[in-house]
């Protein structure tokens, strides 16, 4: 083991990947544009809307002071009317699911359509036949909850600048090293007195220097336009970060351990990447999914290092609170590791 | 005698092919060392062994010897056939991350000098030509002042000036004592630098020893060329055997004086007459029945 070879390593791949200017631009890049575009999107308020189609209506934007329905299903909050001309162009679009129930306007009957598959149209003909009705007050008590509210944009956050690390680790070290395989790059290197574990190290050094400085940069960018609430202390959520980054570079290792086809690596890389983006909690909460799917979750290093994230900057969480996680995150590097390195080829 | 290397009964089987077929030799200290022989004859296996980089399936490599040990890739130099690099390092830089790679590496400036690699030294590795970057290959081998270089095809795919230029290079670095190990199929290269030659033909070394004991062997005589006009006799009653091509004859002969002699007496105009010493091409033709490039 020399520090000497392993920081030449270290230093030719940070010369190379802050050289590549497009590649550069566009790690940054993306994750900021993710944000801002889910920012404008939602702009604070929630994501889950109900959408209503109503005819005839000269216009889509629908004048609510005009349009003659019953009083209290207008009124509903998160209900989205949208005008349709004729029944026939509302019915086109109840159909693919672009709108979740349609209703003609001043009909005495009060005529709805609704598709019998869809769990969202099925809410709003509950909601629907409910104001038909006199109020009935009394029957159920509100009560609020308690504490305060996490807004999307601040739960939503934090998924994404880990999912764009697991992407960034993943390609920067799996792909790249099966590249450099393949062209010839690690066999000259293996003509050298280099060990594997030294260049194995480099990569993942370099690779998790670049996740963390990519991650401050995106951090920094966003926050000059949107304002995140950060409950807990931004040491601890360094801290969360680097473990996750090292298990997630490690993670890449375990790829680019063999083979020479860029095509296949791509495909496997694919093949986890895009499950651990969906059944991270990037996106949307496993809540009330299957069991076996929250088991296939918890492979993987994303949901970890993801709860842990959210319990501190949603939840104001210290680090002793998220140690199962984090000891969650080691192991899987250790693993990571001694498979990655015990499977590595210079070779074709 | 004291050889560097040594090398035992090596094999090498690939699933479909036996690349490299039992083949032993040994390489005194200092000489240049060729391996010759046309393309899929098993040099580039054979030397990829020998330089540790693809496991034999059965032989023994004796470096000094010994078993090569964990020193033996400090003290050897190494340029593949081909190889990419860090493609955007400058050749500096490259130079620069291939020295910290050992522990006792050579001055960098006078790499860059003996390789003519001073007015790019600052380019990008992937924006150089075929002969700088056969160059830039040259120089990263003797970052370490190896005392074992292996250079495998060194000059293929470079033009005739810029193949010169290279073996220049290569002459400079025999005269500074050094141990070389070089494949080719070029036998002009061959002849140019190597000290020892083993000429390899399907896995097999066919032949071995100095390009001259070499010829001496294997082509005895010379071969005199005529134009077909300036012999003034009917062909046929030439006493020797020849072959008649593009209007030139060629006539093969192991006695010259007397080849000479009945040309003279016959009144052949010998103005134009062409004396050609047999090279290694004509070794391998004569061992083979093939030419060494189709
Ligand atoms: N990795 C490999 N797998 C299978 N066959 C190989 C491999 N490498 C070389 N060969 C075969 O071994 C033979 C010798 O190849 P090589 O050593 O590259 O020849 P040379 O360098 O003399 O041109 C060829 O027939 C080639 O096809
Ligand atoms: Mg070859």
């Amino acid at each position: 083991m020399s520090f000497k070879r392993l920081w030449a390593m270290l230093h030719a791949r940070n010369l190379e990947f802050f050289r590549d200017r497009s590649a550069l631009g566009w790690n940054f890049l993306f994750p900021f544009l993710i944000v801002a575009g889910f920012g404008i999107i939602f702009g604070g308020k929630d994501y889950s809307e109900y959408k209503v189609g109503v005819f005839p209506s000269q216009s889509e934007i629908v004048s609510m002071k005009d349009i003659d329905l019953p009083s209290g299903f207008k009124e509903t909050r998160f209900i989205k009317f949208i005008g349709f001309v004729s029944f026939e162009d509302g019915a086109e679009r109840l159909k693919h699911h672009k709108i979740d129930f349609l209703v003609k306007a001043g009909s005495p009957s009060h005529e709805y359509w609704v598709s019998g598959t869809s769990p969202k149209g099925y809410i709003v003909e509950k909601l629907f036949k409910a104001s038909l009705f006199p109020e009935n007050k009394n029957i159920a008590e509100k009560m609020e909850v308690r504490g305060k509210e996490i807004r999307y944009i601040d739960w939503l956050f934090p998924g994404i600048l880990a999912m764009n690390m697991m992407f960034s680790a993943l390609w920067g070290v799996g792909y790249v090293v099966v590249r450099y395989r393949k062209t010839g790059v690690l066999k000259r290197l293996n003509a050298t007195p280099l060990t594997a574990f030294e260049y194995l190290s480099a990569q993942i050094l370099s690779r998790i220097f670049i996740l963390m400085f990519t991650l401050a940069a995106v951090w920094i960018g966003c926050s000059l336009f949107f304002s995140f609430k950060v409950e807990g202390s931004y040491f601890d959520l360094f801290l969360i970060f680097l473990t996750g980054s090292i298990c997630l570079s490690a993670y890449g290792l375990v790829i680019a351990a063999r083979g020479t086809s860029e095509e296949f690596t791509s495909g496997v890389v694919n093949f986890i990447t895009w499950p651990m983006m969906f059944l991270s909690e990037v996106w949307f909460s496993l809540e009330g999914s299957p069991r076996w799917v929250k088991l296939i979750a918890k492979l993987f290093p994303l949901t970890h290092m993801l709860s842990a994230v959210r319990k501190v900057m949603n939840d104001g969480a210290r680090l002793a609170d998220v140690t199962p996680e984090l000891a969650v995150l080691i192991f899987m590097t250790a693993i990571s590791i001694a498979v990655g390195a015990a499977l590595f080829s210079w070779n074709k | 005698m004291n050889y560097l290397l040594e090398i035992k009964n090596l094999v090498k089987k690939y699933k479909e092919v036996v690349a490299v077929d039992d083949i032993s030799f040994s390489i005194r200290q200092g000489i240049c060392f060729g391996l010759i022989g046309p393309n899929g004859a098993g040099k580039t296996t054979t030397i990829e062994m020998v330089e540790d980089i693809i496991p034999p399936t059965s032989g023994e490599i004796l470096y000094k010897g010994k078993p090569r040990s964990s020193l033996f890739k400090q003290e050897v130099g190494i340029q593949f056939q081909q190889t990419t690099l860090l493609s955007s390092l400058t050749l500096r830089e490259t130079l620069n991350t291939f020295k910290n790679l050992y522990n006792d590496p050579a001055d960098i400036e006078e790499i860059i000098d003996i390789c003519n690699l001073r007015d790019i030294q600052k380019r990008l590795n992937d924006r150089i030509s075929g002969g700088q970057k056969q160059r830039l290959m040259l120089a990263l081998a003797m970052i370490n002042k190896p005392e074992l270089l292996f250079l495998d095809e060194p000059s293929t795919g470079l033009d005739p000036q810029a193949r010169r230029n290279l073996w220049s290079i290569v002459q400079k670095i025999k005269e500074r004592g050094n141990t070389i190990i070089l494949t080719t199929h070029y036998m002009e290269e061959a002849q140019r630098l190597c000290d020892e030659i083993a000429i390899m033909d399907n896995g097999r070394i066919i032949a071995e020893g100095t390009p001259d004991q070499l010829i001496k062997e294997h082509c005895k005589g010379v071969t005199v060329i005529l134009p077909r006009n300036s012999i003034k006799i009917p062909l046929s009653s030439l006493p020797f055997r020849f072959r008649e091509i593009n209007g030139r004859i060629e006539i093969r002969t192991n006695d010259i004086n007397s080849c000479l002699n009945t040309l003279l007496s016959e009144n052949a105009d010998l103005t134009e007459m062409i004396v050609r010493s047999p090279n290694l091409e004509n070794v391998f033709l004569n061992l083979t029945g093939k030419q060494l490039r189709e």
